[in-house]
């Protein structure tokens, strides 16, 4: 009878450790993002959601601690503030919208119809404006869209005068710096569609459209939802596009924080719970569909 | 363009005389009674050995190392720049401590005053803080308070009205084409993107209204901001765009845009065709700009900040800051160093008092009224914000 010796494993402490304390090894995951997401982002968020309701000296704008509701006050009583809450909002959706709207027939014909080649270029098309600066591509829009600009002299041929600097320009503008975080999720989610559920769908009867309609934007529900909160939340929060074409009444909430977060902070602070609250109703609505948890 | 000139500042001293005349004194005169409470802050008595580097904030083109490294061979003291957009973010920057300097501009310079961030000036160690100083930026509301001196003075310059010769034929007279209803170019005017342009809204209506009793744009009551901001909002029907950015400015004077607006010299300087775009100081007057050399109460390098405030006061210096900027300097002696010096004097009328005699530069807004009275409360620039920010609504 022979025994046989297993051979001498080099002992691993730190691996044995955390084998034998669970709590260890979820400290060792967590402790990092949590360290980030708490230390420099809720805290920081909160520390700024307090100056609401805290007091400024008129004369030095110094941030005096205290409380008040005068700021909330002043953001919800100013007819000008709530249209210009409003407006911001309707920017967002419409953003949104036209982002979908571009999106979807693009990544069908990526994902379904494209040779690699075409498909290939396409996406370098669509990721090339992530590569620019943000600030060069609004000015960009802006030269474009002066009254001697590119698109007055391509459209003057045909006597169309194009929308100059105004809300139109603001939802054109933003559409076009965000519509890659709407394009990208959306072509994935595409992609993963199986072709025979096309074959299928055409099988049993179905024209081009109602399998577009019954088939494939059920699938990409989640994907449209998680490319909308990207349009939605980064449409509600600029300022900078509304202030270089946006023209005389294109003002945005960023626009006023922009301009009272040096001189009047918790006045600032205050106009900032507006796109925040916009955002929480935004997720809330969208939980409902249930494509969170899809995502 | 000389005689347009000409004829410009004749005009410009009229109506100043007519001013001067039923006006009670004006806040751009020097501070005369006006008396803050200003916190007590020491100055500096005498100079010392530089303590090897300075911290400055400034706007673009103030601290350039054409000069700066000079300075630094000359002192020993290492120049480190800080580039602020806004006088806003300036103020803020000033609050943290962590810098010597600023480049103040008046619509900042008062909140530091009383807020006891920047501290007097002791004017004995500045030799080149004299009489080449012109007489327009010495003693001026934004940097002297309590008869006490805060501020060096760097350069200045007047908001100009300015249109595009291809569309107004005739050089305009009055702002009533950037204000009325029934402008010729409405649609097409550009103004200001700050609360600091209630101001021009003001002066407009101190010379159209007087019965609103305005003796200064910057000291408004209840009533009348609340005619500034109809005016203002009556003008928002006729802007195509507001500017805060100059190269949205001059983008738009340029690409057809706006043919007429507010703007700055250097700004119409810089569309390179000074024959299409002209520039002209209306009847009314106008707001302007005036910046200053602040110190910090709290520097760490008061000796290397008081060399840096001398060695730019100096004509060469102040001259070489100013054309780099594109404005008129402080030192009236750079004027006469050379043929170029006097051809940018000539432009942005350094010497010319007459011409911004009717300039109102910018101050800020407070509730004790600059302009005297006493009896009512002005309003603050905190209004003045709440107010814009419902005009472009």
């Amino acid at each position: 009878m022979t025994t046989t010796t297993t051979p001498a494993r080099p002992s691993k402490p730190l691996s044995t450790l955390l084998y034998r304390h669970r709590w260890m090894r979820l400290v060792g995951l967590l402790s990092l993002p949590l360290t980030w997401l708490i230390g420099l982002y809720i805290v920081s968020l909160a520390l700024l959601l307090v100056t609401a309701f805290w007091y400024i000296d008129s004369f030095t704008s110094k941030v005096i601690p205290g409380f008040t509701l005068d700021n909330f006050a002043l953001v919800f009583s100013e007819p000008a503030y709530i249209t210009t809450s409003l407006r911001t909002l309707g920017v967002a959706l419409a953003v949104t919208v036209l982002s979908a709207v571009f999106a979807v027939p693009l990544g069908i014909f990526m994902a379904k119809l494209a040779s690699p080649w075409m498909r290939a270029v396409l996406a370098v098309a669509i990721t090339l404006p992530l590569w620019a600066g943000y600030l060069v591509k609004i000015l960009a829009m802006r030269i474009t869209f002066t009254e001697e600009g590119f698109f007055n002299w391509l459209m003057a041929p045909f006597g169309i005068t194009g929308p100059g600097f105004s809300i139109v320009t603001v939802v054109l503008t933003l559409t076009y710096l965000w519509f890659p975080y709407m394009a990208l999720p959306v072509y994935t989610a595409i992609r993963q569609i199986p072709v025979n559920l096309f074959d299928a769908s055409a099988d049993l009867g179905a024209h081009g459209f109602t399998t577009i309609r019954t088939v494939v934007l059920p699938l990409l529900w989640p994907a449209l939802i998680a490319g909308s909160v990207f349009t939605f939340s980064l449409s509600l929060g600029d300022y900078i596009v509304a202030r270089f074409v946006g023209g005389a009444n294109a003002q945005m909430i960023g626009s006023i924080i922009a301009s009272n977060i040096n001189l009047n902070p918790p006045v600032a602070a205050a106009f900032s719970v507006i796109p925040i609250a916009f955002v929480v109703i935004y997720l809330l609505v969208t939980r409902r569909t249930g494509a969170l948890e899809r995502m | 363009m000389r005689q347009k000139l000409m004829a410009l500042s004749a005009i410009t001293a009229v109506s100043a005389l007519m001013l001067a005349g039923c006006a009670a004194p004006a806040a751009n005169e020097g501070s005369g009674e006006l008396v803050f409470d200003v916190p007590d802050v020491p100055m500096l008595e005498a100079l010392g050995e530089g303590e090897g580097q300075v911290d400055i904030i400034a706007w673009s083109g103030f601290v350039e190392p054409a000069w700066s490294d000079t300075f630094t061979e000359e002192t020993g003291c290492v120049v480190n720049r800080k580039v602020a957009g806004t006088s806003d973010e300036m103020v803020q920057l000033m609050r943290t401590g962590d810098y010597d300097l600023v480049s103040a501009s008046g619509d900042a310079s008062l909140r530091l005053i009383v807020g006891g961030d920047v501290a007097p000036i002791n004017r004995d160690l500045l030799p080149n803080f004299g009489d080449d100083i012109v007489p327009g930026m010495q003693g001026q509301l934004y940097d002297t308070i309590n008869g006490k001196v805060y501020g060096v003075p760097i350069g200045r310059g007047a908001n100009i009205l300015q249109y595009n010769t291809e569309v107004v034929t005739e050089t305009p007279e009055s702002w009533d084409i950037v204000w009325e209803a029934d402008s010729p170019y409405a649609g097409q005017i550009t103004a200001y993107d700050a609360p600091i342009y209630i101001a021009d809204a003001a002066v407009y209506l101190m010379y159209h209204q007087p019965e609103l009793g305005i003796q200064n744009p910057y000291a408004l009551d209840e009533t009348q901001l609340a005619a500034a901001v109809d005016l203002l909002k009556q003008q928002n029907a006729i802007v195509a765009e507001y500017w805060a950015d100059p190269v949205a400015q001059i983008t738009s004077f340029l690409g057809g845009t706006t043919v007429a607006g507010t703007s700055w010299e250097v700004l119409r300087k810089f569309t390179e065709d000074t024959e299409k775009f002209g520039g002209t100081l209306p009847v009314e007057g106008s707001t302007g700009w005036s910046d200053a050399w602040m110190i910090s109460s709290k520097s760490d390098a008061p000796n290397c900040a008081y060399l840096w405030m001398d060695y730019t006061s100096a004509a060469e210096v102040n001259g070489a800051i100013a054309m780099n900027f594109g404005m008129a300097p402080a030192n009236g002696a750079f004027c006469e160093l050379s043929d170029e010096a006097a051809a940018h004097c000539e432009q942005f009328n350094a010497l010319n008092e007459e011409y911004f005699e009717n300039v109102w530069y910018w101050t800020t807004p407070i509730e004790q009224c600059i302009d005297g009275r006493t009896e009512v409360q002005c309003t603050s620039f905190q209004d003045w914000t709440n107010a814009w920010a419902t005009i472009k609504g």
